[in-house]
């Protein structure tokens, strides 16, 4: 056959496959009321007749692309344009597939729309992996995309899905959450900050102090994070009882405090190691001829040694916050807000949209700090040093 | 004057460097030259104290070290290590600045050092200044860590295996260099190397170590006359001795009168050349050249080979 295997991209493979599947999966689930199971819709059955075709042709030239070896700036295209598609489809299924003055009916994504959005999401970004745009690009990319979902979301076109009706109905509270989840997820990482690079220097200089530390906090890590919570409630009621003025700072066993120790906790880790582990990466060379110009050792410290583990410190303060923003959730547990909060509520009424309403901000907010933060490590890092900080990345 | 009296460094049982004395003039270059494991970047790291002495002190003009401050001391004194050390992270203006912000020089006067230096050591400083040290060739970092080093303006120069990791054609033009920068300064050298090619070709006085003991300390033709054992002796190589003489001096004054076939070659390359040249082209004798160019005479084989032993 002439049209060899040669020709077919493997990573297109795959995103094709998903987007296959996801052609015949249910593209829009109905439901008469908001906890009822939902009935699904096939794509061609949740839109207008002629929009549902010309979507289906859309996404089979689209498939087409993926699994074809085509130049990479074309398929990242393509993969945007499907998303947009898939964006202005399913607020058209909403609007579509609602009974009229019906104000219980809900309409949400159905597995077919998530499997599509997610082959296409994959597309996008291994197209602009394999792209390799510099990280001011991708600052700017992401600033993009950002202000596209803003736009989509202000516009009302999808404010017939059931996720966005949960939002209305609780808009207030919505940016409360997402306020303390804020608090929660970036106030504990500038504590982690502000104790861990200190702790990391005194270890990098003390083999001794190192060890312990880095043991206790391995420990602490292992820890199942819905344990952590409930260990500090003893101890943290304990406070807010006997130390005077400890109740006026808000600390109580259960609400925010316990939650922001625990996220703290969890954060020391990867700002230690990776304050050690830049440390230890600091040129030898570098170091003999700071103390060789006759630096003294706080000279060197600020002079050479910090500037030059800076990119692997950084690589730690985006480990904690991916890890923060996600794990912040588990705080409404035992009080603590953010997100978790719809979460934990859309579970106990088995309202899926309400969980979602907590869950994809959340994701949104990790793959962004992601994104801004990789690039920021790469714009720190002198081009030179910059392999050796990926490459020393410490992990848990 | 540098006087290192009795200096001695042990570490736990091992004695690293023993009870070694010298005296190095001021204005003038010492190598010190030993295999690995001998002591040398030892003792040449307790001049600066990067190292402390178990034993012994050392005078410069007269001022025990012990009793600066250590990183006072290191400002007055140039260090230039194997590989450049330059910071990563800092341009070479940054770099070669190093020290003169630590001693809170005013910012014009750091910059017109900078511009100065870099000219001396044909960089341009528009283009290289801004430059970070991976966007120089290992020549061009070299040159960068050896302005660095005096940009204090430091009176004492130490230097640990400078040109280790250049070629060799990059490494004899950089010896060079050096040579003419010491000229030009009056700076005092303390070169450690392996190499004796460069010990005899860049030192005023050669100290030989082993196991951290002074083997010998003595001027290049003085150690080829007389080396004080085995050890030495064969570190310079019997093979090679007349060889190395002849480096040691200047064709001029192995001039005869009398005239020679052939274009003439300058009086100031060394007698090796000068015989390399003989020998290569097959003549018995080439005409010399003075400083402004007209011929001073010549040299011969048979007058070279006199200067090939010691007196």
């Amino acid at each position: 056959m002439r049209l060899g295997l040669n020709r077919i991209d493997r990573v297109g493979l795959v995103v094709a496959l998903i987007a296959a599947y996801g052609l015949t999966a249910p593209f829009a689930l109905f439901r008469a009321n908001r906890i009822v199971p939902g009935e699904g819709r096939a794509l061609l059955s949740a839109l207008p007749s002629s929009l549902g075709t010309i979507v289906l042709a859309i996404s089979v030239v689209a498939v087409v692309v993926a699994l074809l070896r085509l130049p990479l700036i074309l398929k990242f295209f393509t993969s945007l344009a499907m998303l947009v598609v898939l964006a202005v489809a399913i607020g058209s299924a909403s609007s579509f597939l609602m009974p009229e003055g019906n104000t219980y009916a809900r309409v949400s994504p159905g597995s077919g729309f998530w499997l599509l959005g997610a082959a296409f999401a994959l597309l996008a970004t291994d197209g602009l992996a394999r792209l390799k745009p510099s990280p001011l690009l991708r600052i700017a990319i992401l600033a993009a995309v950002a202000l596209a979902i803003a736009s989509v979301l202000f516009s009302g076109l999808w404010g017939g899905l059931s996720i966005m009706k949960e939002y209305s109905s609780r808009a207030d509270t919505f940016w409360t959450e997402a306020g303390r989840h804020l608090t929660l997820a970036l106030g504990s990482l500038a504590v982690a900050a502000l104790v861990g690079i200190p702790l990391g220097i005194i270890g990098h200089r003390i083999e001794r102090v190192r060890s312990v530390i880095l043991n206790l906090l391995n420990i602490v890590q292992t820890i199942p994070s819905i344990s952590l919570f409930g260990i500090l409630i003893g101890p943290l009621s304990w406070v807010a009882v006997n130390v005077p003025g400890a109740a006026d700072l808000g600390i109580r066993g259960i609400g925010m405090a316990p939650a922001f120790v625990a996220l703290f906790l969890y954060s020391l880790l990867p700002m230690v190691a990776n304050t050690v582990g830049g440390l230890a990466g600091v040129p030898g060379d570098a170091n003999d001829a700071a103390r060789g110009v006759g630096m003294t050792d706080r000279q060197r410290l600020v002079q050479v040694e910090l500037p030059l583990a800076f990119p692997v410190i950084l690589t730690g303060v985006r480990i904690v916050l991916v890890q923060n923003i996600g794990l912040a959730t588990i705080a409404a547990l035992i009080g603590g807000g953010g997100f978790g909060v719809f979460v934990f509520q859309g579970l106990g009424q088995t309202a899926m949209d309400l969980v979602l309403l907590g869950a994809v901000p959340t994701v949104a907010m990790a793959v962004a700090a992601a994104v801004l933060l990789d690039a920021l490590v790469e714009l720190a890092a002198p081009a030179n040093v910059a392999d050796n900080a990926n490459n020393r990345e410490v992990t848990a | 004057m540098i006087e290192i009296d009795g200096i001695s460094k042990v570490y736990g049982q091992v004695t690293v460097v023993d009870n070694v004395s010298m005296t190095i003039e001021t204005g003038s270059i010492a190598t010190i030259v030993g295999t690995s494991g001998s002591g040398k970047t030892t003792l040449l790291r307790m001049i600066n104290r990067l190292v402390e002495p178990s034993q012994g002190n050392i005078r410069i003009d007269g001022e025990d070290t012990a009793a600066i401050p250590p990183h006072e001391l290191r400002r007055r004194i140039g260090y230039v290590i194997q590989g450049h050390g330059l910071f990563p992270h800092r341009t070479v203006a940054e770099n070669i600045a190093t020290v003169p912000k630590l001693l809170g020089w005013p910012q014009d006067r750091i910059k017109t050092r900078v511009e100065e230096l870099l000219a001396l050591f044909q960089l341009d400083p528009a283009e290289f200044g801004p430059r970070f040290p991976h966007e120089l060739s290992g020549g061009q970092s070299q040159r960068v860590g050896v302005a660095r080093a005096l940009a204090a303006e430091p009176n004492l120069l130490l230097m640990d295996e400078p040109f280790g990791a250049l070629d060799p054609i990059i490494r004899a033009k950089a010896q060079t260099d050096l040579l003419a920068i010491q000229k030009h300064f009056g700076t005092t050298i303390i070169l450690v190397t392996h190499d004796m090619e460069e010990a005899f070709g860049l030192g005023d006085k050669i100290a030989v170590m082993d196991g951290g003991r002074l083997l010998q300390y003595a001027r290049p033709e003085d150690m080829l006359a007389n080396p004080a054992t085995d050890f030495v002796a064969s570190l310079i190589g019997t093979a090679e001795r007349p060889f190395r003489l002849l480096s040691l001096n200047r064709v001029e004054t192995a001039v005869e009168t009398g005239a020679a076939e052939g274009s003439p070659i300058s009086g100031s390359i060394s007698q090796r050349e000068a015989l390399a040249e003989l020998l290569w082209s097959g003549r018995p004798s080439l005409p010399v050249m003075g400083g402004d160019g007209s011929v001073i005479g010549r040299v011969t084989v048979d007058g070279l080979l006199k200067h090939a032993r010691p007196a």
